[in-house]
């Protein structure tokens, strides 16, 4: 971890429902500092690492109770900012990319035209400058032609192109955090490498601080430098992403071990024991 | 039946889960307390209807023209009529009516506008195109045209106003069923079916049936309001019940010119026909909260 | 071999006229009794209709589709149901949810008249490792891992020769995976059943089968061996950019692959 002070500061954050059957508690005492760095969030449905990032970003459904020790970003209390404030850090300081590019794109609109939208919005630009602009980050996330894709609509381009004018929409306004909920979950293996590639880069050259989330532990392990493994709303392992062969809790280790490898062929596949302590 | 059996966690019985589903169902509705407002209501109606003759105070057919156009008051809680009768034993006794029109209408357009339905909705192609352009049809004409229409040709009368208006009513049940089916179909769940060799008609009404089903119920209570209020514009024309029949419209109409200075005879029957419509749609709003599969 | 199933330049169209898309583009393959064999490949090769044409659900297919040497029409007779079942990828949308699990397993002995409905209801469920608490359970009272073990059920009652599976455990959480994935494997001992699985996941496929396809856009590009994958050897490049792929992330492969972006038109 660098002497720089962390970009995004988290301590003691709660999301709790209150449902007929009492109260759920989906993100339970959750800590973790983000420097310019990339911090994987790795976790199996119901582990609360959608909900953790929704409740940084003030996302979290209207029902949801969220509480913070400290939530800090870039020196900022985030917990005590008002609605307003939030949006206005939404987006242009904080970005979020989803899962699916096409229910997140707005289906009437052309794809160009919201990339512009996104950084009209937050640097007050003219059309003509927001256009260029947006030309110019589809050419860096690697479109071909962005004169031709800038006035396609969403059913008309694939995926992957999908996602990556998703990550243009989000990175735009040249935002200091970018959180990426499953950014290539709904993607084919050979277009992740692509979409990544692109995201490597960004994150690369303009210094941004990544927060990645996914399901995918191979894949959070090769692509981030750290990885924090969540279990039922709280962190049950962190560690450097190039040890986690090495992880010591019994849930990370227990779903390495049932994971099928191409490397590594095995008669039966582990199964995960769960233990009601991990829940305590 | 105890508490314990329907709050089980594990059901043991086809019986006992499908009881449990349906506990759990009508909690759920009990959270809603505009829809319970609304199944009062139609549970009074129903409750008015049966017990009518124990409930109204006076013959609704015996006239007293010595009593005529009375003010509510003591003796005619709702006031009389133009011939004397008592407006309030009239109003609850055209319960019954009302209740006739409404219950037969929804029996009869219900199940053809459902099978019609997912008959074309599953099948697709020609038999589609073919019932789609039936539908299509009787869709064309507005609702009390046709209605009219039917009852000018079949002579007016309780039982061809309920012919007439279940006539208007089929094709919306109709397109519901199919739209329902259309989702359906395509689903994992029927595709193992026919894997399995289930026939399309075992497929139809053991698996698409259901799943049209909730949103037919709902539409069906909030077409009553509809069917309430366009028996009661038959019967306001003189084409539905007829006289001496207490049927709110025929009331509301034959009140129309008295309605300056006896205010009493439109307004309450006009009343009931307003509550017991509005009692419908919240009974109907609250169903479809509660059924909607997508909700679980 | 005696071939249990062999398909013969299968091609399926969709659309109409212009509209027309080959969907699958004259694939033969043949898989013996008792193997598991594995179609792999991105979404959109046309894997999963080739599992809709060899169940029925597709009808409108051409080339020669055989089970144990009898052709296949384009409709199922009853008998030939029975020795063909699919399970389904998403366990969410596979279970009728107005049914209980009960009556989704009653369907099949009832449509067959098999009999012994308690009976064998019981055993199917014991098989995959539900208790009879499950029984009177609906869909949505259910973990996906859980209905899954129903769908495996559903499709185990008809005791049928050839199973085919559209990426049985895709949707499912990793941890169940691994326990699915067991139990397939499990049945397919117990049962000298045979596979034809299909999936976008190479670990997996590697994991569970012995010979593998791999299919790309419409058409069978190479046959191959779960072995061979692993030693990442393969004889279309295509093949070993998707191993290499399955791997996680790598920059210096990544960059090779932008590479490979720019290159196509």
């Amino acid at each position: 971890m660098s002497a720089a002070p962390a970009v995004l500061s988290v301590d003691g954050l709660r999301v709790a429902f209150d449902t007929p059957h009492g109260v759920v508690e989906a993100v339970r005492g959750v800590r973790f500092d983000v420097g310019r760095e990339r911090v994987g969030i790795v976790g199996e449905s119901g582990s609360g690492k959608s909900m953790t990032g929704r409740a940084i970003l003030r996302l979290a459904p209207r029902t949801a109770r969220v509480e913070a020790k400290r939530l800090q970003f870039a020196g900022e209390d985030l917990a005590a900012a008002s609605d307003r404030r939030m949006r206005a850090i939404r987006g242009r300081r904080i970005s979020m990319i989803l899962q699916d590019p096409r229910v997140a794109l707005n289906p009437v609109m052309r794809v160009g035209e919201q990339v512009a939208e996104a950084y009209a919005t937050v640097r007050k630009a003219s059309r003509a400058e927001a256009r260029e602009r947006a030309l110019d980050m589809l050419a860096q996330v690697r479109i071909r032609d962005p004169r031709r894709v800038y006035d396609l609509h969403p059913h008309q381009v694939s995926g992957g192109m999908g996602q990556r004018i998703m990550i243009a929409m989000m990175l735009v306004p040249e935002p200091e955090l970018l959180i990426a909920d499953e950014p290539t979950s709904a993607l084919d293996v050979t277009v992740r490498m692509q979409v990544l590639a692109i995201l490597d880069d960004l994150v690369n050259r303009r210094g941004l601080a990544l927060v990645f989330i996914s399901h995918d532990l191979n894949l959070v392990a090769t692509f981030c430098d750290r990885v924090l493994v969540m279990y039922a709303g709280r962190i049950v392992e962190e560690c450097r992403a190039a040890e986690l062969a090495r992880a010591s809790h019994p849930y990370t280790r227990g779903l390495l071990e049932s994971l099928p490898r191409l490397d590594a062929p095995r008669e039966r596949l582990a199964v995960l024991q769960r233990d009601p302590a991990w829940l305590a | 039946m105890s508490a314990a059996w329907l709050t089980a966690e594990v059901a043991e019985s086809a019986l006992q889960a499908t009881a449990q589903r349906l506990w759990f169902g009508w909690l759920r509705f009990l959270r809603n307390p505009l829809a319970v407002a609304g199944l009062a209501v139609v549970a009074a109606l129903l409750l008015v209807a049966i017990f009518a003759p124990w409930l109204a105070t006076q013959d609704p057919y015996a006239q007293d023209l010595a009593q005529r156009l009375q003010a509510p008051g003591a003796h005619h809680w709702f006031g009389t009529d133009q011939v004397g009768r008592d407006l309030y034993s009239r109003i609850v006794y055209g319960s019954r009516p009302t209740l006739a029109i409404v219950s037969l209408v929804v029996l009869i357009v219900g199940p053809i506008g459902l099978v019609v339905g997912a008959v074309a909705g599953y099948a697709g192609g020609k038999v589609d195109a073919v019932l789609m352009r039936i539908t299509d049809i009787f869709l064309a004409f507005p609702g009390l045209v046709l209605a009219l229409a039917f009852v000018a040709a079949l002579g007016p009368g309780l039982v061809n106003a309920v012919i007439a208006i279940s006539l208007t009513h089929w094709p919306g049940f109709a397109r519901l069923a199919r739209a329902e089916t259309l989702i359906v179909r395509s689903s994992d769940y029927i595709a193992a079916s026919r894997i399995q060799g289930a026939s399309a008609l075992r497929i139809l009404f053991r698996h698409v049936v259901p799943m049209c089903l909730p949103t037919l119920i709902v539409r069906m209570t909030l077409s009553m309001a509809g069917v309430i209020l366009t028996a009661a514009g038959l019967g306001f024309l003189g084409l539905g019940a007829q006289p001496p029949s207490p049927e709110w419209g025929a009331m509301l109409a034959s009140g129309r010119r008295f309605l300056i200075d006896y205010w009493w005879m439109s307004t309450f029957p006009g009343l009931a026909i307003m509550v017991v419509s509005l009692a419908f749609n919240l009974l109907g709003d609250g169903l479809r909260d509660v059924l909607d599969p997508r909700s679980e | 071999m005696n071939a249990l199933l062999a398909i013969e330049h299968l091609s399926v169209d969709f659309g109409e006229r212009r509209g027309t898309v080959r969907a699958v583009d004259d694939v033969s393959l043949a898989v013996g009794p008792g193997e598991s064999y594995g179609l792999v490949g991105e979404s959109g090769c046309g894997k999963s209709t080739v599992l809709r044409a060899i169940c029925g659900l597709n009808r409108d297919w051409q080339g020669a589709i055989r089970l144990a040497g009898d052709a296949l029409g384009p409709r199922r007779s009853p008998a030939m149901h029975r020795r063909i079942q699919m399970v389904f990828q998403d366990p969410y949308g596979s279970l009728h949810p107005r049914h209980t699990v009960d009556s989704i397993l009653r369907e099949p002995i009832a449509v067959h008249g098999l009999g012994d409905t308690n009976g064998r209801i019981r055993g199917v469920l014991d098989q995959v490792g539900l208790g009879p608490a499950f029984r009177f359970r609906f869909p949505h009272q259910l973990s996906g891992g859980q209905r899954q073990r129903v769908a495996i059920a559903r499709a185990l009652l008809l005791e049928p020769q050839l199973l085919l599976l559209d990426e049985p455990t895709s949707a499912l959480d990793v941890s169940i995976q691994s326990e699915v994935l067991n139990l397939l494997a499990d049945l397919r001992r117990e049962r000298n059943l045979t596979y034809l699985f299909v999936s976008h996941d190479l670990a997996v496929i590697a994991h569970m089968c012995d010979r593998v396809g791999v299919m790309r856009a419409g058409r069978l590009i190479e046959e191959t061996t779960a072995a061979r994958l692993r030693e990442g050897r393969a004889d279309q490049a295509y093949t070993r950019r998707f191993v290499e792929a399955s791997g996680g992330y790598d920059r210096a492969l990544a960059r090779a692959f932008a590479d490979l972006e720019e290159a196509q038109a």
